[in-house]
């Protein structure tokens, strides 16, 4: 039994930046990107995190969480996927969702928006950042985003439930507070910060 | 003064998989042993500790290989300590550390963290931890690695306190009717 799990245990921690300096730097301007580019879907790769976790939403944490980021993780994605996270970044598991600096879940897992750190007048920065994993980032119901970064509007369409346009224009009513979002499917991920006008088309 | 380094995020979660396949997150520290094996490997003189690893892996059949799970890397980490070693805990200053965590081809993960950029010191000490975590390669390890390094590592304790001991010097004032 012991030769058994400490085996899983190497499986849990494989699977970080193959070549740190670099590809750490690639993912976080991939990041940057795509929050400075709403709506814009950039492709993360070079992490295989273990568990559930989609790899772009492992990549981008290798490159924002660390020791003072606790994370929170949806109950089925937990385990496997906390300590990897744990072992390369150091940043422990949140206890509850009021403490979050990073949040991974599907979207029902991370409803209500309202029930996350949003951030103090003075602070708005200290909000909690969503990983939404999605099946995909394309062919699901039909968005117009409009703000900051983006010339004009663009649409997407991420397979986001029907009611993802109404719990958005929410949480872009509480501007300058409110949670950024990265909806994240496979190595794909697309930024949707607080600033951005979202409409169903 | 005992400065006392803060653990690394990771250390000792290993040691509970292997105890318990149920809770693989455990707090850091969680076993002495594994702490006070892993306290003597760091600190041991990296040539002592080249040569007792050569003639471990010379023993053994067949020769372990592993793979990383981090590659060694160098960075800092902050030094705590406690005045007196009971007040509230200060930071002491930055060290210069070099870790890394690598896993043997059945799984078994080994850990190290060990002051200043020694890169391959980390590596056998990393390779050691993984070997003592395995019930079958311990006692062959404790014998050829960590006795010798107790050895040394008593014997240069032993001749800092004789040295210190000899610049010794004891004060003493004769008493004087008036205090009395």
């Amino acid at each position: 039994m012991s030769m058994e799990a400490a085996a899983s245990q190497a499986d849990v921690y494989a699977g970080g930046f193959a070549e740190p300096g670099r590809e750490a730097s690639v993912a976080f301007r991939g990041v940057l990107d795509a929050l400075a580019r709403p709506g814009r879907i950039v492709e993360i790769t070079g992490a295989t995190p273990s568990g559930a976790l989609p790899p772009a939403s492992g990549a981008a944490l290798l490159c924002l969480a660390d020791p003072d980021a606790p994370v929170w993780y949806a109950p089925d994605l937990g385990g496997d996927s906390a300590d990897w996270v744990l072992f390369h970044t150091g940043a422990p598991r949140a206890a509850s969702r009021d403490v979050a600096a990073f949040a991974l879940g599907r979207w029902e897992d991370l409803m209500p928006l309202a029930d996350w750190p949003a951030g103090t007048a003075d602070y708005p920065d200290r909000s909690t950042t969503l990983l939404i994993c999605l099946p995909s980032l394309e062919g699901g119901p039909r968005l117009r985003l409009e703000g900051p970064g983006i010339e004009g509007a663009v649409e997407v369409a991420p397979a986001l439930p029907p009611d993802a346009a109404t719990v958005l224009s929410a949480n872009r009513a509480r501007f300058p507070l409110g949670v950024d979002l990265f909806l994240v499917a496979g190595n794909r991920l697309m930024g949707l910060p607080r600033s951005t006008r979202v409409t169903a088309v | 003064m005992a400065p006392q380094q803060a653990p690394p995020q990771d250390a000792a979660s290993t040691e509970a998989a292997s105890n318990n396949a149920t809770s693989k997150t455990a707090a850091p520290g969680q076993d002495p042993a594994r702490a006070a094996w892993l306290g003597l490997l760091a600190r041991s003189d990296p040539a002592l500790l080249a040569a007792r690893m050569e003639a471990l892996t010379a023993e053994m059949d067949p020769v372990p290989t592993s793979r990383w799970l981090r590659a060694p890397e160098t960075g800092s980490t902050m030094i705590r300590g406690r005045t007196g070693g009971t007040g509230a805990p200060f930071n002491l200053g930055e060290m210069t550390v070099t870790r890394c965590t690598l896993a043997l081809q059945d799984g078994t993960v080994g850990h190290a963290m060990v002051p200043g950029r020694d890169r391959a010191h980390a590596e056998r000490v990393a390779l050691a931890d993984a070997l003592l975590c395995r019930p079958a390669t311990r006692a062959m390890v404790e014998r050829e690695v960590l006795a010798p390094l107790t050895d040394a590592a008593e014997a240069k304790a032993r001749d800092r306190a004789e040295k210190a001991e000899a610049t010794k010097v004891d004060f003493f004032t004769m008493v004087r009717g008036e205090d009395a």
